[in-house]
Parts: C-alpha cells; structure tokens; sequence
C-alpha cells in the first residue's frame, strides 16, 4: 500500500498536474477569499468563503483523479498491480489516500493563508464555525476525490475520465438550484437532501450537522467500495 | 510447482481456454506454444490471479491462486505481454518501487543490483525508461519480475518486437533463470522453445493439443526430412535425375530465384540423409549445387502436425457421432507417449 501512495504522491510532483493543481488552487482560493472578505466590506462573512471554495473543486478535483487508474490501463502497469500480492482494497485506498494528500494538504495550505488576515482583523472570531467548515469541506473533497477516483476506473481515457467527473461534482452541487423550478414538494425535498450544496447551508451557520457528515463520508466509501468491485468484477469479466 | 486442473476460462459464449490441465516441476522451463489467439495469454492471466477462471484450479506450489491470491502471488514473477513499465520513472526508481510493493526482506541495494547484473541493465540504472530502447525495456521488465527471488517466472512472449542479437541475448538469460526458477514462458514462435524449453505445451483454440518433452516432439518428424536446393542445370533433366536417386521420394521445381540456377524441393525418404547421394548424383552429372538449406524447423512441422492430427481426429469423432470433446484431445497426448 505504502509503495503505491508513494509513487502517486511522486507521480504528481514528475508531472505538471501537481503543480497545476496547486497553483490554480491557491490563485482561485485567495481571489475567492479577498473578494468574499476583505472586498466585501459590510457583507463580508467567512462562510461564503468556504461555501465557494466547493465550486473550485468542480474542475479541480477531477485534475487529480483522472489519471489514477486510467493511467494504469493504458499503460498495462494494472497488470502489475494486480499481479502483485497485495489486496485490491489497498490498491484502491492508496490512490485514495494519495489524491487526498494533494487535496487536502493544498486545502488546507491555502485556508490558512487566508485565515490568517481573519483571525488577525476580524473582531468577533467564531472558531466553531471555522472548524465546522473545514471539516465539512474535507469530507466533501473526500467524497469527489472518491467519485473521480470511480470514474477513472471506468476509462482508459483521462479526458473522458475528468469530464465524467466534473459532471458527477456539478451535478451533485447543483442539483438542489433546480427547486426553484420544481412544484412538486416531495421531489424538492429529495433533491436538496441529496444535494451536497443545500447540506453544506448549515455548516455555514456554524452548525455541525452530524447526518450531514455522515452522508458526504458515506459517498466516500460507497464509491471507494464501487471501484474496488469493478476490479473484482474485471477478473471476472 | 505450478499444477492446472481442468482450467476453463469463457467469455460469453466463447471458450477462450477449454479445460487444460498440466503440470510443471521444480526447476523446469516448460513452453507454452500455440498459435495467435489459442488462449496462452488467459491461462497465463488466470495462472497469475489477473483474471479469475470460470472453472478449475490454479495452484502455484500447492497455494491455489483463488483462495490464498496473496500467498501465491508472493511466490511468482510475472513479465505480461507488454513489460509493465512507469514510464516516468528511472530504472532505479522503478525497481525500488516493484520491490516496496512485492513487500521484499532482503537485503533491497545488493539485490537489486544482482539483478540488473544478470539481466545486464546496470549501465542504464539511473535512466529514465521512456528513453530507453525497446530492448532495454523488456529487459527491465524481466527484472521487474525477478525481484523477491520467486520461485515461479511467468513470461509472456518475452522475445515479442526484439532484434535478433536482443532474441538470442533473453533466450540465453531464459536458460540462466532456468536454473534457480520455475520457468514457464509463452510463445508462437517455435524454434523459441526448442532453443530454451525442456517440455513444450501445446494449444489451440483454447485446449490443450500436447505436452511433450521437447525432444520428444522433435523425435516426431524424424520421419521426413525437406531441402531446398539451388542447381544449375537443365530442369527436367534434374529432376529426373533426382528422381531417380536412391533415398529421395519426392522432387519439386520451385522456380528461378537466383539468375542462371533452379530452385527444388527434395524430400526424402523416413529415416534417410539424402545430402550425400545428392551431391555424387549432380556431381556425377557435372551440374553445380550452388546452396542447400534445410526447409522449415521441424518444430514447426510438428505442430502442423499436431493440429493437423487433432482436426482430422476431431472431425472422425464428429462423423461417428462422438462428442467427448477432450476424449480426443487426450487421445493425441497419450497417443504419442
């Protein structure tokens, strides 16, 4: 497992994606952070921040997943892989934990780049709400970072691979702006309880909305657990 | 060492392997040898656990490669059709990483180096494989399945795309691993594993046609023996002559394919070495023998042979209403022993 986490963390640092990843990250991050803060004299509100941080990871996280494991199709290194004698559970957390390094670290850097003008300038500090935030945001990224990660095992093409997944992330963030169009009340409902956009709401209240949590941990593992048994079910096949 | 039992590998309606069983000992090079398509390629997925077989066992030194995938696995090294290489990676880095993943204990430098000693790649260790040569490649591809010293080497088509002095290099390396390994390799090119093998399994079309000893097979066509030969002189006359010539059964023009001389295919009869009478018989005549060269490997010979055999076995069956499909198959197997 250790050997395949470490040749993703390597593989993106050999290639530009990394620094890509990391460069548009912090860029958008800090505009967001300055436009949404700073700039927005009475309006300024920190959870606005992180709430548009969720719409940098439509076209950010698919950066790191594409490749994953189309990479390894295409080149016939699955084969080693899946030769070798560890499990495909551990094949598949360690891509996992790799993309979720990058996410979380460049994340987590970023945030506090920002966070540091706040808890200098801002008078009336809500560590609460901060923490609420951060850890909602990094379970969401958990779970795209698990839905892009499904999506590259489906393809040998990373183009289809990032696209599929920025449809999936949009989709899922989106889906919950379609109610203002929907009469039906039941299918309001549902659309919001499954939107990861309307779920984060509380978060930016300061709220720490534990069945939210669950839902976005159990996307994670629920496509974490698909991608494994789409290997199974290739040897299969 | 490796045991396969009435292994069947379908995909959909297709029998890509049909029911082959056979077994290879320790320390043997056993050929795999079949032509494009016969299904080499599965039963080396299935032996190595990338694809699970739709019945029957796989064992690797008694560990059936479904039910304990992790403890077989530790015990082979696998070189796929195409080496499975990090491109991006140098030499050094690239077998350091195979041998984190193979979770190795030994002793990780000297190792390593062993092995690029004995696939001859020490030179190219710190460089990265996207410039490496083709050859260079699939030479990092057998280290790749050397690492952690397993008992079994898979290789499949490991001379596929090499230039002949890189063929005789990984064949005569096949031979040196042969030693301390269980060697099994896949090929369609014959003379490959009579070069290399001890045994030689033969398939088609998914089943097993024969697994014989190699000279063994060889001993096979014995029987007949064809040459072709360059003369220069007139044509029937030639032929007549050979003809006529104790020891060879069959004459045969093939054409002018060098100015001023005549191409002939002469076959002989079983058992006989017609060179010599050959050669008093032109020379007796006064016509030049400008070349001479043996026709076709006899391995290949064999292997028409043998399919030939198992066609026409197969349609006798068919027409006196026999259905046992793998009656027949063993019946050439154990005909020939």
């Amino acid at each position: 497992m250790q050997a395949i986490y470490k040749r993703e963390m390597r593989a993106y640092f050999t290639s530009p994606i990394g620094y890509i990843f990391i460069a548009v990250f912090f860029i958008a991050n800090g505009a967001l952070f300055s436009y949404l803060t700073l700039q927005a004299g009475d309006n300024s509100d920190i959870s606005t921040y992180f709430l548009m941080t969720l719409f940098l990871f439509i076209i950010l996280i698919p950066l790191l997943t594409m490749k994953l494991f189309c990479e390894e199709r295409k080149q016939k290194t699955e084969q080693l892989l899946l030769t070798a004698p560890i499990s495909l559970t551990d094949m598949v957390g360690a891509k996992f934990l790799a993309a979720y390094t990058m996410f979380a670290g460049t994340f987590l850097a970023a945030a506090v780049c920002g966070l540091i003008p706040y808890f200098i300038y801002c008078e009336q500090v809500n560590l609460a709400l901060i923490i609420g935030n951060v850890v909602g945001i990094l379970l969401i990224g958990g779970a795209f970072v698990a839905i892009g990660l499904f999506v590259s095992s489906l393809t040998e093409n990373q183009f289809t691979a990032a696209i599929s997944t920025i449809a999936i992330i949009a989709l899922l963030l989106f889906i919950s702006f379609a109610n203002s169009y929907i009469g039906a009340a039941p299918i309001r409902v549902m659309l919001s309880w499954i939107s990861i956009f309307a779920r984060f709401y509380d978060f930016t209240y300061g709220i720490l909305n534990i069945a939210s949590l669950l839902y976005y941990a159990s996307i994670m593992f629920v496509f974490l657990f698909l991608t494994v048994r789409i290997y199974e079910r290739r040897r299969w096949g | 060492m490796i045991k396969i039992e009435n292994l069947v590998k379908t995909y959909g309606d297709i029998r890509a392997v049909d029911n082959i069983s056979f077994e290879v000992n320790e320390g043997e090079i056993v050929g795999f040898l079949g032509p494009n398509g016969a299904g080499k390629s599965t039963t080396m997925n299935m032996l190595t656990g990338y694809l699970s077989s739709t019945s029957g066992k796989a064992m690797i030194d008694g560990i059936d490669i479904l039910e304990q995938p992790l403890e077989a696995k530790k015990r082979i090294g696998f070189l796929p059709e195409q080496p499975p290489l990090y491109l991006d990676m140098t030499v050094e880095e690239y077998l350091n990483f195979i041998y984190d993943l193979k979770g190795c204990k030994l002793n990780r430098k000297r190792h390593l180096l062993e092995i690029c000693e004995v696939v001859r790649i020490t030179d190219v260790y710190k460089r990265i494989i996207r410039n490496l040569s083709k050859g260079y490649r699939q030479r990092v591809g057998i280290a790749q399945a050397l690492v952690g010293n397993p008992k079994v080497i898979i290789f499949d088509e490991p001379t596929v795309g090499l230039d002949p002095k890189q063929i005789v290099e990984i064949r005569n390396l096949i031979r040196t691993l042969g030693k301390n390994h269980t060697v099994i390799l896949s090929t369609h090119i014959l003379p490959e594993v009579s070069a290399v093998c001890e045994r030689i399994v033969v398939i088609n079309k998914g089943r097993l046609i024969a697994n014989e000893k190699t000279e063994d097979i060889s001993r096979l066509v014995d029987g007949f023996r064809r040459l072709c030969v360059k003369i220069v002189g007139p044509k029937d006359e030639v032929v007549a002559a050979l003809k006529a010539t104790q020891g060879i059964s069959y004459c045969e023009v093939l054409g002018e394919r060098e100015a001023g001389s005549t191409a002939y295919l002469v076959e002989s009869d079983p058992g006989v070495d017609i060179r010599k009478p050959l050669f008093f018989t032109l020379a007796s005549h006064n016509w030049p023998m400008i070349g001479e060269e043996a026709m076709g490997t006899n391995l290949e010979d064999v292997f028409l042979a043998l399919l030939e055999k198992n066609d026409e076995r197969k349609k006798r069956a068919a027409n006196a209403g026999g259905t046992n499909a793998n009656g027949v198959v063993r019946g050439v197997v154990t005909g020939k022993k």
